[in-house]
């Protein structure tokens, strides 16, 4: 009912975000120097090093794109309680010039990541048949292509919201509305190819319409765990204290919660389509996984990313508390995390887990980068989009 | 004789004879939102316990000033979807693996993987039941006649008024106290309503 006072709210990050910037900097950078070091040095022609920084670099990118779809989301809607958490999801989706520079030690490695970038590929009946799209410089222009796009959308989005904080011009809501539906059509195509490319392709015998749409459900999970994190962060260092409330955490609960349902829906979409059907090319995907140690680490998936979650985060009470929510986001986010390498790592280890060092140092290496990244972002302008003409909506937003 | 009076607990034109069985309550019309909020508070400290608002779109904090406790459907709605689920695949163990046993596909007759979408469909289905039926009861839904629908005042509850309604069988309710009261709170006209 009551417009929340901001009037005493730190909006700023301040003089401590260089500080982090520049040690979750230095830290990602001697994780990923170690992880590299360790792959030159392991016997195996770097491949233990080329999956382990696939499933750290999908992980967080992961995130970033989930960021992407929640400022665009927020756009085409024209959403009004969501405007005051806005700024977190824009220093995510901000990330992606990054990635786009962590993804050329992927890049070096395509022929240990991907059959069809080998040299086997050439005596492969299907590859063949598939070469005419998976082949290394038709990989190499669709990977620039997604970068480039992905950067360009949130850059847009974040400097133009950004140019409103000092006009509050609402014209510039209109427009970033109306660019953000089209937007939205491009972020769904890249974003289905790229799971196509990135991780579908790590077994090129094997296709999955529905796997850009189950790899895109995890990610607005993920992004969806991130956000309410970073916002009790930026909270528990005195800033936006009075701007994001319990009623925006209950929104933001309430979305993690749709997007695990929506994951699980997906997800057994593609499974019982494939099992009832039960042609070769298409279950020996999932064979991989359900068999030796990996059939445990599907039910811990099932258990762990849909059922446990569903029951925590079916309460009002448990959405609306920080410490609760701060708990089942913790949760989720470890879940996908699980998610992402269940996608990624059967490929290369089908008869063990393979969780190595090298997955402690590329994830170490990639999040903190993503870290110091984020907090830069963060601090180039004021947390909240205090130019929005939907702020005061935001700021006064109950829950019936 | 104000219209207030004049209007005060006479039946609508036209409308069918309403059985006078005595004095519903009290109803006090209020201007403004804000206004409303603050009775709200002082009628809920006072210990009234058999009385309503009345408003024309939803207020947010209304429940807080009238201390409603949280509403209980969410667990009828619980209740159904449980019930659907169970149904749902009970039913089909019985009818695929017991009564008429037919393999499909090369699949066990008992299969979870093939039920789930029956089981999520009767699952959603009764839950919303659940929510549709659980929300009339609990409302004592429907109704066909209301006392307060008898009062011309109270036709703007649905354009531009305020209202709060204090039922006589409240313990606390006492014609002359209770009217004193609502007055005192700011309500710009009070009117008894019969039932």
């Amino acid at each position: 009912m009551q417009r929340a006072d901001i009037t005493k709210d730190n909006l700023q990050l301040g003089a401590r975000a260089a500080k982090v910037t520049w040690l979750a900097g230095a830290i990602g950078l001697v994780a990923i120097a170690a992880a590299v070091l360790l792959g030159l040095l392991s016997s195996d022609g770097g491949e233990s090093f080329a999956t382990a920084y696939l499933t750290a670099f999908v992980f967080f990118l992961t995130l970033a794109l989930g960021a992407l779809f929640f400022v665009l989301l927020q756009h085409v809607t024209g959403a009004g309680w969501g405007v005051v958490v806005r700024r977190p999801a824009e220093a995510i989706a901000g990330v992606f010039p990054l990635f786009a520079v962590l993804s050329i030690p992927l890049l070096f490695n395509l022929h240990s990541i991907y059959p069809w970038a080998g040299g086997e590929a050439a005596s492969d009946h299907v590859l063949a048949g598939k070469a005419a799209y998976l082949n290394v410089p038709f990989f190499l222009i669709r990977w620039i292509a997604y970068f480039g796009i992905w950067s360009l959308m949130a850059s847009y989005f974040r400097r133009t919201s950004a140019r409103q904080d000092g006009s509050g011009d609402p014209a510039l809501t209109i427009k970033m509305e109306r660019l953000s539906a089209p937007g939205m059509v491009v972020f769904a195509l890249t974003a289905t190819f790229f799971s196509f490319d990135v991780l579908m392709s790590r077994d090129p015998h094997w296709y999955s319409t529905i796997y850009g749409v189950y790899l895109f459900s995890g990610s607005v999970v993920g992004f969806c765990a991130v956000l309410p994190l970073l916002t009790l962060s930026l909270q528990r260092w005195g800033r936006i204290q009075h701007a994001v409330t319990r009623e925006h955490y209950h929104d933001l609960g309430k979305l993690t919660f749709a997007f695990v349902v929506f994951w699980a829906y997906i997800a057994f979409s593609q499974f019982m389509l494939m099992w009832y059907s039960n042609i070769p090319e298409e279950t020996s995907w999932y064979l991989r996984r359900l068999s030796g140690p990996w059939s445990g680490f599907s039910l811990i998936l099932l258990l762990g990313h849909f059922v446990i979650p569903f029951w925590l985060l079916i309460s009002r009470g448990v959405k609306r508390r920080p410490a609760t929510l701060a708990f089942a986001a913790s949760w989720v986010l470890l879940m996908h995390l699980l998610d992402v390498y269940w996608l990624t790592m059967p490929e290369s280890s089908p008869t063990s887990l393979g969780f190595s060092l090298m997955h402690v140092l590329c994830l170490a290496g990639v999040g903190a980068l993503m870290i110091a990244a984020v907090t830069y972002n963060l601090s180039r302008s004021a947390l909240i989009p205090v130019g929005d003409p939907r702020l005061d909506e935001s700021l006064s937003f109950e829950n019936v | 004789m104000t219209a207030a009076q004049k209007h005060s607990g006479t039946p609508v034109q036209g409308a069918a004879p309403v059985p006078d069985t005595g004095v519903f309550g009290l109803l006090a019309e209020f201007q403004t939102v804000p206004q409303l909020m603050a009775a709200a508070e002082k009628v809920r400290d006072a210990g009234y316990i058999h009385w309503d608002s009345h408003t024309p779109f939803p207020v947010h904090g209304l429940s807080d000033a009238m201390g409603l406790k949280p509403t209980r459907l969410p667990y009828v709605v619980l209740a159904g979807g449980l019930i659907g689920g169970a149904v749902g695949l009970l039913m089909q163990w019985w009818m695929n693996a017991i009564d008429y046993p037919l393999v499909i596909s090369g699949k066990p007759l008992f299969s979870i993987p093939a039920n789930i979408p029956v089981m999520f469909e009767l699952t959603v289905l009764c839950a919303a039941i659940g929510a549709f039926l659980g929300m009339l009861v609990m409302n004592g839904l429907p109704a066909l006649y209301h006392p307060l629908l008898t009062n011309d005042r109270f036709r703007r509850a649905t354009a531009d008024r305020f209202f709060i309604s204090i039922e006589a069988d409240d313990p606390k309710f006492d014609a002359e106290g209770t009217a004193g009261f609502l007055r005192s709170l700011g309500s710009s006209a009070v009117e008894e309503v019969r039932g």
